[in-house]
């Protein structure tokens, strides 16, 4: 018998896993195939007039369809973030990283992302960013070809302007 | 996301949601996975003298803390209840259909939920069973691939 085996069992592993086959439907897939050519298409609302990227079709707020295509900016503004110490599987970005929720310009609601590109300590609610995109002959219709967001180095956005959108 | 996409323009891909969790078991419990790697099965003693198998921090009936005293039981019990899984899904224990059953291993006065590899039409209520041993053991509850019938062999 080992060492290893006469030491206490202390913990154990119990998994979860679900298989799904997840289907994007209609709006989601136009902003995929949108995503695979460099684009972020957003749709807006008939009624409430917000844009919402990535869109799903319809506006939660008024239950109504949303089918007014919008194109919406690559850059845009940090709402709020989170730094990241913890590893996790399938994520291939350097820790410790920041989580970001960035309200990209003609968007009415934040796009979640990652920010490389600077010291942590710099990332903050205000702070400009743009979209880093993958090589363009690696753009796919996935979330993954933006590897993460950049600082611009426009001045912040004053927390009074952002304040509707937290 | 996958970049998986179809002809069409509606895409489509696999999604796996994946937890891998590993938690920690506590003093009590950590005494039942140990003894499960050497292929023993232990119950612990409440204040009343009943013995719990899988053992808990707390005598189910009064909220007591349990004892420090660690007893083996079985390896061989009793079904005291079961259900059949006629088709089994990927991630269940055994690839052919089996029975789930709460066992009351001799000299445990509560049960232990495990699965049974057996006929269904073998299978009843008050049948005795006994664990069938993996070659390798770890300390978890899979250590037990299963238990059989004792009148199988
Ligand atoms: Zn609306």
């Amino acid at each position: 018998m080992s060492d290893a085996e006469r030491k206490p069992v202390r913990s154990i592993q119990t998994p979860m896993r679900l298989t799904y086959h997840y289907t994007a439907g209609i709006a989601t897939s136009r902003f995929l195939h949108g995503i695979a050519e460099g684009r972020i298409l957003g749709q807006r609302c008939p009624v409430c007039t917000k844009v919402y990227v990535p869109p799903r079709g319809s506006c939660p707020r008024c239950a109504v369809a949303t089918e007014e295509e919008v194109h919406v900016s690559d850059r845009g503004t940090i709402l709020t973030f989170a730094i990241v110490r913890v590893p996790s599987e399938n994520l291939d970005v350097p820790l410790p990283f920041a989580c970001v929720h960035v309200l990209l310009d003609g968007a009415d609601v934040p796009f979640f992302s990652v920010v490389q590109g600077c010291p942590l300590d710099e990332v903050r609610i205000g702070m400009r960013v743009a979209a880093a995109w993958v090589e363009p002959d690696r753009l796919a219709p996935t979330l993954q070809s933006i590897r993460w967001f950049e600082p611009t180095g426009e001045p912040d956005v004053p927390f009074d302007q952002l304040r509707e959108h937290l | 996301m996958s970049q998986q996409t179809q002809a069409a323009d509606i895409l489509s891909a696999p999604h796996v949601l994946e937890y891998p969790y590993r938690r920690s078991v506590g003093p009590v419990l950590s005494r039942f996975f140990t003894a499960l790697r050497e292929r023993k099965i232990v119950g612990v003693e409440t204040s009343a003298g009943r013995v719990l198998c899988p053992p808990a921090e707390a005598d189910p009936e009064t909220g007591a803390a349990v004892s420090d005293r660690f007893v083996e039981v079985g390896p061989g019990g009793v079904i005291e209840s079961w259900t059949f899984v006629a088709k089994p899904r990927d991630k269940q224990p055994l690839a052919r259909p089996f029975a789930y059953a709460l066992i009351r291993l001799d000299g445990a006065d509560t049960a232990l939920l495990h699965v049974v590899d057996a006929d269904p039409a073998r299978l009843r209520t008050g049948a005795r069973v006994r664990p069938r041993w993996r070659a390798e053991t770890v300390g978890e509850i899979g250590d037990i691939e299963c238990f059989e019938l004792e009148t199988s062999r």
